[in-house]
């Protein structure tokens, strides 16, 4: 079933309000751009490398401010890359972290060839294994694992990623879009300090 | 320090404890065992066991980012899965401390780690990490405690390597 939801609408409806304390992480690629298009803020760490560390970066995030909560929005490609971090999390099992995964079924970045998650029949160019990451997820003991496919879902969606007891994941089947690229700054130093000190008052 | 601590591994946990390391993100070594056991009881840090190094590296930026300190403890080999995760530290200027157990080093009998062990050094280096090696175990605490002044103050990676001279060759049944 081709996904309808629009993945901007979604990131939108995820961190509402700019001026509140939502601490989020952005996978390289696409996502980098949703969550600045959504309101670049200091305590947005968009991540332009690192493929497959979103989700760590998250927990290392989550596990240093238990009263805050982490939000991590990636792509497909990214979990992928980094799928045994979901079991990491899980054994660490982080009560104020969600890990969001926009799911395209593309590696957007590269020309949107196929990813493992797009489904395992169809032309050798558009197929993938039918890879579903919230199986994966609940598998690696992250019992709170859903796919998002519906409009209607959005707003449940958006609460559980900021206010129920974590870890949760959620795969979120998108459209493939093209989309204009909002660029946050681009100097991890400068990334860096500013979340720190919007966080801890100290770079 | 403690003054009990005459272990080199017990005096390594010790520096740690010291320097208000939080998190411990490790892949299991024999090397590290003891530290490992030390670091999971302690009440003062997390010990976060990985599938994969480089998962470290992503983690400890985000320790850093919430304003905790963390360490890698990890095997040589280890050093290999985190080459381009390694980069990060460089581009973001964040303290990375990494403390690494050698295999295909001094006397090692497997072969199969020759390859990756004398590489490590050298894919630190070229990653921008600051590189110490200990041989004697009296040199271990002061090592360490040097190498965490400079990643925290300096916001850098530094690695310590723990070379096979000072944790001995694993046999495989021969002498």
């Amino acid at each position: 079933m081709p996904a309808t939801l629009h993945r901007r609408a979604v990131v939108k409806a995820l961190m509402q309000d700019p001026g509140d304390d939502l601490l989020v992480v952005a996978g390289l690629g696409q996502c980098t751009w949703d969550i600045t298009a959504a309101g670049d803020r200091p305590q947005n760490m968009p991540l332009w490398g690192g493929m497959g560390g979103a989700a760590m970066v998250g927990l290392g995030l989550a596990l240093a401010q238990p009263r805050k909560r982490v939000l991590v929005i990636t792509g497909d490609g990214d979990m992928l890359m980094g799928l045994g971090s979901l079991a990491t999390i899980a054994a660490q099992r982080p009560t104020n972290l969600a890990v969001i995964v926009l799911d395209n079924e593309k590696f957007g970045e590269t020309g949107n060839q196929a990813t493992h998650t797009a489904p395992a029949t169809g032309a050798p160019t558009e197929r993938g294994a039918g890879t579903d990451l919230a199986a994966v997820a609940r598998g690696c003991g992250i019992a709170d694992s859903a796919v998002i496919a519906h409009d209607s879902d959005v707003p449940q969606l958006a609460k559980d990623a900021r206010t129920k007891p974590g870890p949760i994941f959620r795969t979120v089947k998108v459209m493939t879009e093209v989309l204009p690229q909002t660029m946050p700054p681009k100097d991890g130093a400068y990334l860096k300090d500013r979340f720190r000190h919007a966080v801890l008052g100290t770079a | 320090m403690s003054a009990a601590a005459t272990d080199w591994r017990e005096q390594i946990f010790e520096t740690l404890k010291a320097h208000d390391i939080r998190q411990v993100y490790y892949v299991p070594d024999a090397g590290h065992s003891r530290l490992i056991e030390l670091c999971q009881t302690s009440n003062a840090m997390r010990a976060i066991v990985l599938t994969t190094e480089e998962e470290a590296m992503a983690g400890t930026l985000g320790a850093w980012l919430g304003g905790e300190k963390s360490v890698t403890l990890m095997q040589s080999s280890g050093v290999g899965n985190c080459i381009n995760m390694l980069g990060l530290s460089k581009t973001l200027r964040y303290p990375m401390l990494m403390l690494i157990t050698m295999r295909g080093d001094f006397g090692e009998m497997n072969p199969w780690q020759n390859a990756m062990g004398q590489a490590t050094p050298k894919v630190l280096e070229a990653a921008g990490c600051i590189v110490f090696s200990v041989e004697r175990a009296e040199e271990v605490q002061p090592t360490v405690h040097a190498a965490t002044n400079m990643a925290f103050e300096g916001n850098q990676a530094v690695a310590v390597l723990l070379r096979q001279k000072l944790i001995g060759a694993k046999s495989f049944g021969k002498d």
